[in-house]
């Protein structure tokens, strides 16, 4: 339902912008080529692609945690980004409170941290050494410790990796109230295609390059996505679609609190429908 | 009664290594590094060797051997050989070269156990202003980067999206166990400095329950198995770098144990 949203001037400065993004490595052929695309306020961005297909390094670029072999990358003045990364790798050898982890690169009261975990499910973890803690109950404090200089945008690499689908939805739902609470936008990398899809305004599908994008639907018929993840898929996605039907089918307006302000308040750049690329399947 | 001032100096140059190397080696154990101080310290035979070689002194020799080695280790990492493989190649091939090359140097009759295991009753009072330099390097390298070094140990991802360079972070590592190779080579030899690092660090381990307690707690072991191992080789005439390595390790076992009855007696509380 792109055709819904009504373009609004005034607001859409893109909160990061990439213009013909390449990342290569030397003598390789590139991760990503000519990758052009924006992210706007309030918007839920996600970006599938099977693996290897250059997902964590676009993020890495739009943050600019690694430079681009070609075309550019601009970020608003003063953005705030809240990262949740990939994996955690602790083992015990590390001592870590999830306090003191949460006050790893900023000064947070005790009330702060408190209010943090409780906002993220976990109020009770604060003392607990995080190497003890489940996939889910990590999940949840890096989203806490993302969230604490109150984000623009929240940006997650695979955050559901090792969750189980209850877990996966959960986390998802959870992100969802947060962007409805506090209008941040966020960008994730995923292969997780059902509860990615539910969760999104837009979807972007990527392959060394961008396949194609759009809201869910959009994308879930295009022939490039359907190229990319191949028939076995088919059923997944039909299961989705129900999904979707029923929880998003009046523009986000279930009964969470959504503010539907701005779910048409920002314009989307794929109002024509996906914007399609050479066959994706086949790219090396 | 006032101790000889040679046993004063050993003291204080075995707190000066138990000072440096327990914080030091909590990073070594947290990113798994246990290798790479081996590597490092042997080379500083190699360093000798050269040193004596072409008349040096040995302070320079062992620091350039070993940066040199931690260098090159650090630039061979991830590029396709396993860590532990190329580790051993390098540690190995370092003493071996260090100690085939000493035998060539002409007209000197080296003792080399004093540098492969320590020496730490002829310790000057020059050399105590050395490896006072080198521990307060450390510690200011510690110190001034705690933050940075330990957010890209948890997190090498999360460290640069804060900002942070991990590969600075890995470089100050680097120097610094570069300078503990240094600081302990007359204390525990270079085939135990790395001892030094990882039994202490892995003693605090057992009791810590946050980073920044763990890297006192480390160096409060190490200083006390200083203590200990000083007294036991005056006590028994031990050789005094094993000696304090052993008393290190027997804090181990004896706090491993600890931890066990600790356990039994209070089965509901989390010890680690």
């Amino acid at each position: 339902m792109p055709g819904l949203h009504r373009k609004r001037p005034g607001m859409n400065a893109p909160l990061i912008q990439a213009r013909g993004l390449s990342v290569g490595y030397d003598h390789a052929p590139p991760v990503l080529r000519d990758v052009t695309l924006a992210l706007r306020a309030g918007e839920i961005v996600t970006i599938i692609g099977p693996n290897g297909s250059g997902k964590s390094t676009l993020v890495r670029a739009l943050l600019g945690m690694i430079r681009p072999s070609a075309g550019q990358v601009t970020r608003k003045p003063g953005l705030r980004v809240g990262y949740v990364p990939q994996k955690l790798h602790l083992d015990g050898n590390l001592p870590l409170p999830v306090s003191r982890f949460l006050r790893l690169n900023q000064r947070l009261s005790d009330r702060q941290v408190q209010h943090l975990l409780t906002r993220t499910g976990v109020p009770a973890l604060a003392r607990h050494d995080l190497a003890t803690l489940s996939g889910g109950q990590v999940q949840r404090v890096l989203l806490a410790r993302a969230l604490a200089n109150a984000p623009d945008l929240l940006v997650l690499d695979e955050p559901t990796q090792g969750l189980d689908q209850p877990g996966t939805a959960a986390f998802y739902r959870l992100i969802e109230a947060v962007r409805a609470e506090t209008g941040c936008a966020v960008l994730s990398v995923s292969h997780d295609l059902h509860v990615v899809m539910s969760a999104s305004d837009r979807v972007i599908c990527l392959n060394g390059h961008i396949c194609c994008e759009g809201t869910p639907s959009v994308v879930s018929n295009a022939p490039e996505y359907r190229a990319l993840f191949g028939l076995g898929t088919g059923g997944a996605l039909a299961l989705y679609q129900h999904h979707h039907d029923h929880d998003h089918g009046h523009d986000h307006g279930h009964d969470r609190g959504h503010d539907h302000g701005h779910d048409h308040g920002h314009a989307h750049a794929h109002d024509q429908g996906p914007k399609a690329a050479e066959g994706c399947a086949h790219d090396a | 009664m006032m101790p000889d001032p040679f046993i004063l100096r050993a003291v204080i140059a075995g707190l000066l290594v138990a000072l440096a190397a327990g914080p030091l080696g909590c990073f070594v154990v947290w990113r798994r590094m246990a290798y790479f101080g081996d590597a490092t310290s042997h080379a500083a035979i190699l360093g000798v060797a050269l040193a004596l070689a072409f008349d040096l002194s040995i302070l320079a020799g062992t620091l350039v051997t070993a940066l040199g080695m931690a260098l090159i280790l650090a630039g061979l990492a991830g590029r396709g050989w396993a860590m532990d493989t190329l580790l051993g190649v390098l540690a190995h091939s370092a003493l071996a070269l260090g100690l085939v090359a000493v035998s060539f140097v002409p007209g000197v009759r080296v003792d080399l156990s004093l540098y492969l295991f320590g020496d730490i009753l002829t310790v000057t009072a020059a050399d105590l202003w050395v490896m006072a330099g080198g521990t307060g390097v450390i510690l200011a390298l510690l110190t001034w980067r705690w933050q940075a070094l330990l957010t890209s140990s948890i997190s090498e991802d999360l460290a640069q999206s804060m900002g942070l360079d991990p590969a600075r972070e890995r470089l100050v590592l680097t120097l610094a166990l570069s300078v503990i190779v240094v600081v302990g080579l007359k204390v525990v030899g270079a085939l135990l400095i790395a001892a030094m690092l990882i039994i202490p660090a892995a003693t605090a381990r057992i009791y810590a329950r946050s980073p920044e307690g763990m890297a006192w707690l480390a160096g409060i072991v190490a200083a006390l198995a200083v203590l200990g191992g000083v007294f036991g080789s005056l006590t028994w005439d031990s050789p005094t770098g094993p000696s304090i390595v052993s008393a290190v390790a027997a804090f181990f076992a004896g706090s491993l144990a600890g931890r066990a009855v600790l356990r039994r007696v209070m089965p509901s509380e989390p010890v680690r």
